[in-house]
């Protein structure tokens, strides 16, 4: 466990040696303001039946950049070892290999989490500033939140797996951008074609991120999400640590 | 229990067999030097034991520990220095050091210890706040070898320790490798072969995959068919020199170029044999006139070029 955490912590503190890291907050925090302020100046036109947290979670803007944050994140953990060849004495250290692929997943968890956590600020000065009825809100909070938490598992996890397969930092960001990309329009499916079966829209619904975050920043919490993200997670882990392995054995 | 135990050892790579059908020991307490020329296949040696790599056939251990089915275990007595020394270089050297100790279960005050230690054998003390990125090579290569050494392992793996680092430094690091040896098994790689002679008691000789000898540097060298030299210039007036050096004993090939009016006479010999005297007594008697009369030792690199040259190029 000890030595869990020693990977742990130097893979976090790895994001703030580099300037990558300052970048993606800079950009995440503008574009976090931005739909803040989009969504505020939304709901201040007129009446609707929106919550703040819906018009900010639902917004294409916000999803577009969100999309774009992952690859910065992910890219380097694996292909930056590979590259400088560090791979070789982090291996021959007394570590196992899952050790490994958990602490480069948690790294990356906890820096996403960082990026987040200002924006939990907008929303407490917002709650403050109007003065509206909170009580009713707080199980949309916690729904966005965790959707926030799980969507962020299932994409760090494909970057993980895509910076595993290469060790050109620019090769894995543009794996882990098409797998997202595919995955998030696999989802939306349903809604550009005209017609479609029942049960095809239950069907792409399934994996559908947009409407997940949908149902659950309205506070409806759908414990089969919590099924599928947690298990797609594994899934992407189980298979870097496969190629993790592959790669090794093979170099 | 030999420290190292390689049996049989294959490795290929898609299709191109990189070492084939390894085997040889280290003793505990040994220095042993690992030569061959470049692709012979050392590091990949060197990266099975070190469980970066399975083999594709074949068994190691290290310190009794199967290096792929017990692999924690072996890497724990183990302290492996990689080719070129890769290392994160936005790190502080004490920041690294302390992160390394970590992960190999140092902690606490013996943390502080042994980080201090290692510092201090490494020369590294005034370099310990520095990024590691603005390092020289010299330095770097200090780094991993302190990273090898924090846990004090039983057996020391160096991949080409001194590559890279000027004359003083590759004295030192030589210095410190022989101290190291006091207390430890170490297999290192080198191409320096001056080094090996004087720092290891065995040397492992592989080349194409394939041991070609292993044995000490000494018995290497006398066993040697080019074993030691005689260069002999004189001038022999109406005698046959040639003839009448071949009679002594222990001479078994003289050759004869001239340069003007002299004679340059160049003998192979046995190798525990020296007749330098018989030929001083012979040169007297016959009133040759001598210029000069030494005597030329085969060396490792000898040895070593004999080895691997053989096939095609010698
Ligand atoms: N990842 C790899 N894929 C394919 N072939 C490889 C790989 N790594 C090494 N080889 C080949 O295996 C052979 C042995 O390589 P190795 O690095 O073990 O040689 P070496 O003895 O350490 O040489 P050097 O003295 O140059 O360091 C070489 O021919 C090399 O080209
Ligand atoms: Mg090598």
């Amino acid at each position: 466990m000890t030595k869990f955490l020693t990977l742990l912590s130097r893979e976090i503190k790895s994001y703030f040696y580099s300037p990558i890291a300052y970048i993606v907050l800079c950009f995440f925090l503008l574009l976090t303001g931005f739909c803040f302020y989009s969504s505020v100046t939304y709901l201040s036109r007129g009446a609707t039946e929106l919550t703040i947290i819906e018009a900010f979670f639902n917004s294409v803007p916000f999803w577009i950049g969100f999309i774009l944050i992952f690859p910065p994140i992910t890219m380097r953990v694996y292909a930056e070892e590979f590259k400088l060849g560090t791979i070789e004495t982090l291996m021959t250290a007394p570590v196992r290999d899952w050790q490994v692929v958990l602490s480069k997943f948690g790294g990356a968890l906890a820096f996403y989490i960082v990026l987040w956590l200002p924006t939990l600020l907008y929303f407490v000065t917002f709650e403050h500033v109007v003065k509206t009825d909170a009580a009713n809100a707080i199980g949309a909070y916690w729904g966005s939140y965790l959707m926030v938490l799980m969507i962020g598992m299932l994409f760090i996890s494909l970057g993980c797996f895509a910076s595993v397969l290469t060790q050109n930092q620019m090769v894995a960001a543009v794996i882990s951008l098409s797998l997202i990309t595919l995955f998030f329009f696999g989802g939306l499916l349903a809604f550009f074609t005209p017609n479609v079966s029942p049960a095809f829209r239950m069907a792409t619904g399934y994996f559908s991120t947009l409407e997940h975050m949908g149902e659950f920043s309205k506070g409806l919490i759908d414990s089969r999400r919590f099924v599928f993200y947690l298990s797609g997670t594994l899934l992407m882990l189980g298979l870097t640590h496969q190629v993790f392995q592959y790669r090794r054995w093979k170099s | 229990m030999p420290m190292i135990k390689v049996e049989n050892l294959t490795k290929r790579y898609a299709g191109f067999t990189a070492i084939n059908d390894l085997s040889f020991e280290v003793e505990k307490g040994e220095i042993v030097g690992f030569l061959g020329p470049n692709g012979a296949g050392k590091s990949t040696t060197m990266r099975i034991l070190s469980s970066y790599m399975p083999a594709t056939s074949g068994r190691a251990s290290i310190a009794g520990f199967d290096v792929f089915a017990q692999s924690l275990q072996a890497r724990q007595h183990l302290g492996y220095m990689p080719e070129n020394v890769p290392l994160y270089t936005e790190m502080r050297v004490t920041e690294y050091l302390n992160y390394r100790a970590a992960l190999k279960e140092i902690t606490g005050r013996r943390q502080r210890e042994r980080v201090g230690d290692v510092k201090e054998l490494c020369n590294l003390k005034e370099m310990e706040n520095r990024i590691i990125g603005t390092l020289s090579k010299g330095y770097r290569q200090r780094v991993g070898l302190a990273d090898a050494l924090l846990h004090s392992p039983d057996l020391l793996i160096l991949d080409e320790p001194t590559i890279g680092l000027d004359p003083n430094q590759i004295r030192q690091v030589r210095e410190l490798i022989r101290n190291l040896g006091r207390h430890h098994t170490i297999l290192l790689s080198t191409h320096i072969l001056s080094e090996v002679e004087m720092t290891c008691s065995r040397v492992v000789i592989i080349n194409k995959g394939k041991i070609e000898a292993a044995d000490t540097p000494e018995n290497l060298v006398n066993d040697m068919r080019a074993a030691g030299g005689i260069r002999f210039e004189a001038q022999t007036g109406a005698d046959d020199g040639a003839a009448e050096l071949g009679k002594i004993a222990g001479v078994k090939e003289v050759s004869v170029e001239t340069e003007e009016a002299w004679s340059v006479f160049t003998l192979r010999t046995d190798s525990q044999s020296d007749p330098r005297e018989e030929i001083w007594r012979l040169a007297t008697d016959r009133h040759w006139t001598v210029r000069e009369l030494s005597r030329r030792r085969a060396t490792l690199e000898d040895v070593f070029v004999e080895m691997t040259l053989d096939d095609d190029e010698a």
